[in-house]
């Protein structure tokens, strides 16, 4: 395993390298089509840069671990607000989970709905680019549009474009006080009415997922901010969903804090063998993913986002007992693509599977000819030389 | 300004160029008499003019890509418009180009409240997507102060902010999908009415990328409820410093205003003169507007109002009706007039590290005096976007250039306290050439790698954003390969 130090070194290996090279942060994130090459880590390019609590900015090195972030944030009363995800519960992967490997794959969790995903908070990002060039794009200040915006491209790219060395943030304050409004109803189609209901009202709701449960489901409902407010929209909340069964209310800190972080970390699925991951409007996962699924298959399903990302989880021999792996998530990506208003308008991705699986199949939603054109053509600019991850996002 | 010849080939194609295209449009969607494509000479950078050859007015994404196809085929450079209220130059033409507007492309395709989405075609002005949902509650949040004016293709191309983005995000982060035309007539969907990528994310780096990637005929707005109320409080204070220190510690208690506004000495005088807002005489003057119910604005201004009364304001009011409320926020939003009447200004829109807006004011100032041209300034202090206005004299001999050398030294100090050019206008042909300033050789190839692979040909507003003679190699091999 290469492990460079610092920038310098990394750019002047990976100008001298054949390549190709697995691209690690805490290898905690084996997500895509396995890569075949020497594994290339950015963990020891580590460390907080800067950070100014007073204009909401931090600056870090990739290999920082997120646990580092969070803690200096939380000194200042500050947090990431959206949320990134520690896959290692439902992977089943041991390691650190690093920041640039947060922004790699773009991790996001609940509160992405209300306030953005990781690329929206994304500032700047430095790397290295396949042929070995220290590059920089964005900044450190909150707007900024001079220039392409790479930033975005680089968030989400999975180490396929360059290797990131740095990235700078903008943070926010952790609300005074947070509470839960919980639900329980028979149903996924009344489990979408409250989630609607809550996100089309003024309450500003960080936060709607659906567990699973034995019979019924459970609907989730957070609010943040001043004591005196989530108080007040609380009240009204639970109003406005009296109709759709009891609402019960969740206000202990720790027990808020818990509930969240197994929502964002998808415990629920973390039995299982098999793993997807489907983006989509909620009207579309539901009646086009969700419903036929369920109609043929046992799995067990988290939704968050107020029905706009599903995770659907099921065991090898569940898998088996209906066409096995491979044709189920054919079968899920096809029902993705017929069900979008428009083309490309939502994708599935098989997050957690077998190694085996991952090389024969598509893991990221095939994109439209043009498109992939597209992608092909920025990737073959960022490494002309094919050595980053190659394959790994198909 | 500098721009590149015209390309004396497709000027002597004209006749050719502009039948084939009256074959794809209606008549009245090709302009082509010299009288009349002078409407289109420039955007509101008014300083540069120049009469494009051809301006045509599409109503389809069909009618956008056979133009395309054959503004391709016959090698005829193309410059997208929204509105035409770019500050930086983005759609002013050159002699030899097709403007390609979008204004009569201005539908509500799709209004989904339950998803929280709308579909426009992308002429469609920015405050007209929340007029066509604000009935039912909801509202588009990029508030650009050219609101009425500008469409949404010219946002996205400048990825535009607004004065409420502290809280909702500029454009980028509102912006769920779009049709896109690639210069070649291919028409692309990016994104969707979901939330995130599903391979790399194309659709962020269109945002911002100033009508050069391909052009943007339909777009997937993110829509929110609206919130129950808003309300404002006024501060003025003695100096910048401590303006600055009382930003950074409302930012730091962890009260998210939607908008914190901030206005110098010069820009608060000119405005009482023009607006009489009834605002103080003094250093620095704040605005800091919260939102939610009654009871949540009152929590929230209480706590804003102790952090201001710490640092001994000269003045604190505030809002208790909505007259109060439109009172404040007049002399703000009359800012730009009011300097107008004093004379013609330039707007400029670096952002720095908000802890460096006291050094920097007062580096504005120093210059100020050194150039001997009065500067206000007025900005979005939250998020460290600055607008200082240098007033000039148009018909000065000479003002002009001395007005830009003094933006450009602001830019660049913008640069070297850790900020950048642009926060919000977008580059242009404004800003193109400082560009150098801020990056390396090296990280405007990888930028400029991208053009490569939407528009091989660089024909799509090709002198815009690179200093000319960064671009130059690419879009002369554009040239000689036709």
């Amino acid at each position: 395993m290469m492990t460079p130090q610092n920038e310098a070194e990394l750019a002047d290996l990976v100008a001298a390298a054949a390549g190709p090279f697995r691209i690690v942060g805490g290898g905690t994130r084996p997500v895509g089509r396995p890569v075949e090459g020497d594994t290339l880590s950015a963990a020891k390019m580590s460390g907080i840069v800067d950070y100014e609590p007073g204009a909401l900015t931090l600056v870090a090195r990739a290999g920082t671990p997120v646990e580092e972030i969070e803690a200096a944030l939380a000194a200042e009363g500050q947090r990431l607000p959206f949320e990134p995800m520690d896959h290692r519960g439902l992977l089943g992967t041991s390691g650190i989970p690093t920041i640039g490997g947060v922004v790699a794959a773009n991790v996001s969790g609940p509160r992405r709905m209300a306030v953005g995903a990781a690329r929206d908070f994304l500032l700047g990002v430095r790397f290295v680019d396949g042929m070995g060039r220290r590059l920089k794009n964005g900044g450190r200040v909150m707007k900024n549009v001079t220039g392409y915006d790479l930033v975005k491209l680089a968030a989400g790219s999975y180490g396929t474009l360059g290797v990131l060395t740095e990235v700078s943030f903008k943070v926010l304050p952790v609300p005074e006080t947070i509470a839960t409004l919980e639900l329980s109803v028979a149903d996924g189609a009344v489990a979408q009415v409250a989630m609607t209901r809550a996100l089309t009202s003024p309450f500003e709701v960080s936060g709607a997922a659906v567990l699973p449960g034995e019979a019924r489901l459970r609907v989730i409902l957070r609010l943040e901010g001043f004591a005196g407010s989530v108080a007040y929209r609380a009240e009204q909340l639970s109003a406005l969903l009296a109709d759709l069964g009891t609402v019960s209310r969740i206000e202990d800190a720790a027990a808020n804090a818990a509930l969240w972080q197994g929502v964002r970390d998808v415990v629920a699925l973390s039995g299982c063998d098999l793993v997807w991951r489907v983006s989509a409007t909620a009207r579309d996962l539901r009646a086009g993913v969700l419903e036929p699924l369920q109609a043929k298959t046992n799995s067990l399903v988290q939704l968050d986002w107020a029905g706009a990302l599903g995770w659907i989880g099921m065991t090898a021999a569940q898998a088996e007992a209906t066409g096995g792996a491979k044709a189920v998530h054919e079968r899920i990506q096809q029902m993705v693509a017929d069900r979008a208003a428009v083309p490309g308008g939502g994708h599935a991705t098989l997050i957690k599977g077998p190694d085996d699986l991952r090389a024969d199949v598509s893991v990221f939603q095939p994109e439209a000819p043009a498109v992939a054109a597209l992608a092909q053509g920025v990737r073959a600019k960022f490494d002309p030389k094919g050595i980053f991850n190659p394959g790994l996002m198909g | 300004m500098q721009m590149p010849e015209p390309n004396l080939s497709v000027l002597s194609r004209k006749a050719r160029i502009v039948s084939r295209l009256l074959e794809v449009l209606p008549n009245d969607a090709v302009i082509h008499d010299e009288a009349e494509t002078r409407a289109y000479e420039c955007d509101a950078l008014t300083a540069y003019r120049c009469p494009p050859l051809v301006a045509v007015l599409p109503s389809t994404t069909q009618e956008v890509a056979d133009v395309l196809r054959i503004c391709h085929a016959e090698g005829v450079p193309v410059v997208p418009r929204g509105s035409g209220t770019s500050l930086a130059g983005g759609a002013l033409p050159t002699a030899d180009c097709v403007i390609l507007g979008v204004a009569r492309m201005n539908d509500v395709i799709e209004v989904d409240y339950d998803n929280r989405f709308v579909r426009v075609q992308s002429g469609r002005t920015n405050l007209s997507v929340t007029g066509a949902v604000e009935a039912d509650g909801f509202f588009y949040a990029p508030d650009p102060s050219s609101q009425l004016a500008c469409a949404i293709a010219g946002n996205i191309a400048m990825n535009s902010g607004g004065a409420h983005c502290l809280k909702y995000g500029v454009t980028t982060n509102n912006l769920l999908g779009v049709t896109m035309v690639l210069m070649d007539g291919t028409v692309v969907e990016l994104g969707g009415a979901h939330m995130d990528a599903g391979g790399l994310d194309l659709l962020g780096v269109i945002c911002g990328s100033e009508g050069q990637l391909g052009v943007v005929t339909e777009a997937t707005l993110r829509i929110l409820p609206k919130p129950e109320g808003a309300r404002p409080v006024l501060m003025g204070y003695d100096s910048n410093e401590v303006a600055g220190q009382v930003v950074s510690d409302i930012i730091k208690a962890g009260v998210l205003p939607v908008a914190i506004e901030f206005m110098d000495r010069p820009c608060i005088r000119a405005t009482e003169a023009f607006a009489k807002a009834g605002y103080p005489d003094c250093e620095a003057l704040l605005i800091v507007e919260v939102e939610g119910s009654d009871a949540e604005i009152d929590e929230q201004l209480a706590l804003i109002t102790e952090i201001a009364r710490r640092h001994n304001p000269v003045e604190l009011r505030e809002s208790t009706s909505a007259e109060e409320s439109a009172r404040i926020w007049l002399g703000r939003k009359s800012a730009f007039g009011a300097m107008g009447q004093i004379n013609d200004y330039m707007c400029l829109d670096g952002t720095i590290p908000v802890s460096q807006l006291p050094y920097v004011l007062r580096r504005i100032g120093e210059m100020s005096k050194e150039y001997g041209l009065g500067v206000g300034n007025v900005f979005h202090a939250g998020d460290g976007n600055m607008h200082p206005l240098i007033l000039f004299d148009a018909n000065k001999p000479g003002d002009l250039e001395k007005c830009e050398a003094f933006g450009a030294d602001i830019l660049r100090l913008c640069v070297e306290v850790g900020g950048c050019l642009t926060g919000e206008h977008g580059v242009g042909i404004e800003k193109r050439d400082l560009m150098v300033d801020q990056f390396e050789p090296d990280d405007l190839d990888i930028q400029m790698s991208v053009k490569d692979v939407f528009d091989p040909q660089w024909l799509l507003n090709p002198a815009k954003v690179f200093p000319l003679g960064s671009s130059e190699t690419r879009r002369s091999q554009a040239l000689a390969a036709e």
